[in-house]
């Protein structure tokens, strides 16, 4: 059930070229524009919190819209053949799975048109997937709660950035460390304990509670 | 009698305003006489938190239950917690002046966290807001109460414990861990944190009694 649902998504993202299209564009943009304000002048910790307010502001915009389009007809269509835990499970795993697709992507052009700083790449690798797993996992639910209040795209960043702030400091902390060449033994594994403890516990609160975000 | 908290916070209150200026207090390095505010900084937060998990279990009940009255319950403490957090914020802020020379500071997690926390309830109250219908705006407000209310505690509940805190009694800074304030301190100490939960409470309930008015006048 939860992998039709994710079929699903993935086949209504790919038919509608334009939004995968459009989020890439995006993303290279952005970057672009960065890359033009700084000229290069980049010391590791600009680097580090550029990065990740990028990476910040895209999971927001692309997030934001994944339950917008479920109103009217499809709403209700969803609602008489799924259970409301499927379908939050199947939403927040489609949506980690695009945002760890996209902070790649976003990874390797920030890295092309600035310039690559990190010195453990593994360890990054490491945070840039627990992080955008967790990014996911939080606005997936966020995104339900802006849906239901009229949703405009004001409230899903009001609601989103203040729940997202002991994610975000985490991983700026840890990331910090994968920038600076941190060798592994050095490395706060208690850091990437509570990441991997924000998914779970997001995950945990979204399967308890979007039941009744689901009813109207 | 069941106004035995009312007459009882407004004692304690009084007791440790007059009593936390006049009692003997250790002297140590750079705290000296400021920290007295022991008496009236940190009560002051645990009455907010205490309003904030009283707000969550009237969140919870409304998601439980489905009624109204939970719904306008959780709101209210919101607020009454929302309005503690500015006295705890201005005697912080002041205290810091005096002690870390700075209004404030990026540093500490504590106070980062208090940002958050307060940010997330302006959020909460405006997510209220932009709801018309009261049923749902009951629900949606609820889960994100709940949910807020986790991350907020994440916040500032585990992070400060994983890092140093500027804060006394952490990372080797003096005073205010349990075993530097000596029992004349615990005397007005503890009364204070009584004192403000009581009264933070009082407050809470004349709210209700407004909001239930309001209701009965509306229908």
């Amino acid at each position: 059930m939860i992998l039709s649902l994710i079929k699903k998504e993935l086949l209504l993202e790919f038919r509608q070229k334009s939004t995968i299209g459009g989020v890439v564009v995006y993303v290279v943009g952005t970057i672009f524009v960065s890359a033009l304000c700084f000229k290069g002048h980049l010391d590791k910790p600009t680097w580090n919190a550029l990065f990740w307010i990028i990476t910040l502001f895209t999971s927001v915009t692309i997030s934001g819209k994944s339950f917008l389009k479920e109103t009217g007809g499809q709403a209700l269509y969803n609602y008489l053949h799924y259970s409301p835990s499927q379908f939050i499970i199947a939403k927040t795993l489609y949506n980690m799975v695009f945002m760890l697709a996209l902070s790649f992507i976003t990874f390797f052009f920030y890295g092309f048109f600035i310039k690559n700083e990190v010195e453990n790449l593994s360890l990054f690798i490491l945070v840039l997937t627990l992080a955008s797993t967790g990014l996911a996992a939080i606005l997936s639910l966020m995104s339900a709660i802006a849906s239901k209040a009229n949703g405009n795209f004001a409230i899903m960043s009001i609601l989103s950035f203040p729940v997202l702030m002991p994610l975000i400091l985490v991983v700026i902390r840890v990331s910090k460390q994968a920038v600076d060449g941190i060798e592994w033994a050095g490395v706060g594994l208690n850091f990437i304990g509570i990441l991997a403890a924000l998914n779970v516990l997001t995950i945990a609160l979204s399967f308890l509670l979007f039941p009744y975000l689901w009813r109207d | 009698m069941k106004n035995w908290y009312k007459i009882l916070s407004v004692i304690l209150i009084s007791y440790t305003l007059v009593w936390g200026l006049l009692n003997p207090v250790p002297r140590l390095d750079i705290l000296n006489e400021t920290i007295r505010n022991v008496y009236y900084h940190v009560p002051i937060w645990f009455a907010m938190l205490f309003m904030m998990t009283v707000s969550l279990i009237q969140s919870l009940l409304t998601l439980t239950k489905n009624n109204l009255t939970n719904d306008a319950k959780a709101y209210n403490a919101a607020i009454v917690g929302f309005f503690f957090s500015l006295p705890g914020l201005t005697t912080g802020s002041i205290w810091a002046k005096y002690t870390w020379g700075t209004w404030w500071t990026f540093q500490d997690p504590k106070l980062n966290g208090v940002a958050i926390s307060i940010l997330i309830y302006l959020a909460y109250f405006i997510l209220r807001f932009s709801v018309d219908d009261e049923m749902k705006r009951a629900r949606i407000s609820a889960v994100y109460n709940v949910f807020a209310f986790v991350m907020m505690n994440v916040f500032i509940m585990v992070l400060p414990r994983l890092t140093d805190s500027l804060h006394p009694g952490n990372g080797g800074n003096p005073a205010f861990a349990k075993y530097d304030m000596d029992s004349n301190m615990r005397m007005v100490f503890y009364p204070a944190v009584l004192g403000w939960i009581f009264f933070s409470y009082w407050l809470f309930d004349l709210k209700n009694r407004i909001s239930f008015i309001k209701n009965k006048l509306n229908d």
